[in-house]
């Protein structure tokens, strides 16, 4: 019995090792846009974007209670380098892997003793994407070691678990699919290295996990609730399944 | 106070033309559409777009509900002087906003 655990523990790394299993190299999202969704990504001025990292800026700096972001953290562009190509990580105070904008309103909670910022609000987002730019072009690394082993695990099982009336798994398209058209849509990897980001049907940002709800709508499953462990995992997992490749956020979408 | 950015060239030429860029920050609700109780939206639009260069007007638009979320403009202006360009708007619900940038005619 023992050495058909054993057994089985081999089968399964063996698997780990395949993930992900692209035929060909892991591709960023901005390439299956179109020309002119990509121009519109890489025009700093007329990328609707510009407007939320303008806003999350501001708020970087803005006093609350006597204290800011800048007050603990100083300047983002040095501080934040990085950092949102490392989450979601385990946090040791949370006792939990959480995403950036956990980490985000831990920080106006606690720090600033403000009110917890709402999901998907422009103040949120904007922190964000003010964050997250400060990545721009570093690789994806997020760490699945240690705590943060069994949350990876759970977000690798819901992606590979058939869900919903249409019953399909992320796999299905986002692996097995990719490249190929869904109605009007190329299908993309889902490789996660832009959010949040500016999706066109939204006419506004939307945080990941947004984009993950409208995956679940989409094969008519339950969509988690924002926050929910189930996101998180799935944000970690995913993220690691797009390890080295560069942080393009705040992106474009169509 | 309705949140916008502007965009000109650093420096211009007298008699040049150069590429003025505005984007400003807005749902532009149509007042068509419903949301998941099946209740309208209600229209929600910036009406008046207008930018002056020196204090002369060189740029006025007037939106409707067919203009997207987060309207951008882009316009050219002939450089006659320095001076400030300054873009004002305001939408539905009488709020407003406004930015400026400096051009400097060399």
């Amino acid at each position: 019995m023992q050495r058909g655990c054993v057994f089985a523990l081999c089968i399964s790394s063996a698997a780990l090792a395949a993930d992900p299993p692209h035929a060909g190299r892991a591709r960023n999202g901005s390439e299956f846009q179109s020309a002119d969704v990509r121009a519109l990504q890489s025009d700093d001025f007329a990328n609707p974007m510009a407007l939320w990292v303008e806003r999350g800026e501001a708020s970087w700096s803005r006093a609350y209670n006597g204290r800011s972001c800048a007050g603990c953290h100083g300047d983002a562009r040095k501080s934040m380098k990085g950092v949102a190509a490392r989450y979601p990580r385990y946090d040791a105070g949370a006792g939990e892997v959480i995403d950036l904008s956990r980490r985000i309103n831990g920080c106006v909670v606690g720090g600033l003793g403000a009110r917890k910022l709402e999901a998907e609000s422009d103040e949120l987002l904007g922190l964000e994407a003010y964050i997250a730019l400060q990545s721009r072009g570093m690789p994806v690394n997020v760490a699945i070691d240690g705590p943060a082993h069994a949350t990876w695990e759970a977000g690798r099982e819901l992606y590979f678990t058939r869900i919903g009336q249409l019953n399909l798994a992320c796999t299905n398209c986002h692996d097995a699919s990719w490249g190929k058209t869904l109605l009007a849509e190329t299908i993309s990897q889902g490789q996660p290295t832009g959010w949040p980001a500016y999706r066109l049907e939204w006419q506004r940002p939307g945080s990941l996990q947004r984009r993950l709800r409208a995956c679940f709508n989409g094969v008519r499953a339950a969509m988690p609730a924002y926050g929910s462990h189930d996101l998180v995992a799935l944000e970690l997992y995913l993220a690691w399944r797009a390890r080295g490749l560069p942080m393009e956020a705040p992106a474009v979408r169509r | 106070m309705l949140l916008g950015r502007i965009q000109v060239p650093p420096s211009v030429k007298r008699a040049a033309v150069f590429e003025v860029r505005v984007i400003v920050q807005h749902p532009m609700e149509t007042g068509f559409r419903r949301d998941y109780e099946g209740r309208i939206i209600p229209l929600h639009i910036v009406q008046h777009l207008a930018c002056t260069y020196g204090g002369r007007e060189v740029f006025r638009v007037e939106l409707g509900s067919g203009i997207a979320a987060n309207p951008y403009f882009v316009f050219p202006v002939v450089a006659s002087e320095s001076g400030e360009m300054v873009v004002e708007w305001s939408d539905d619900r009488g709020e407003s906003g406004s930015i400026s940038a400096m051009v400097n005619v060399a």
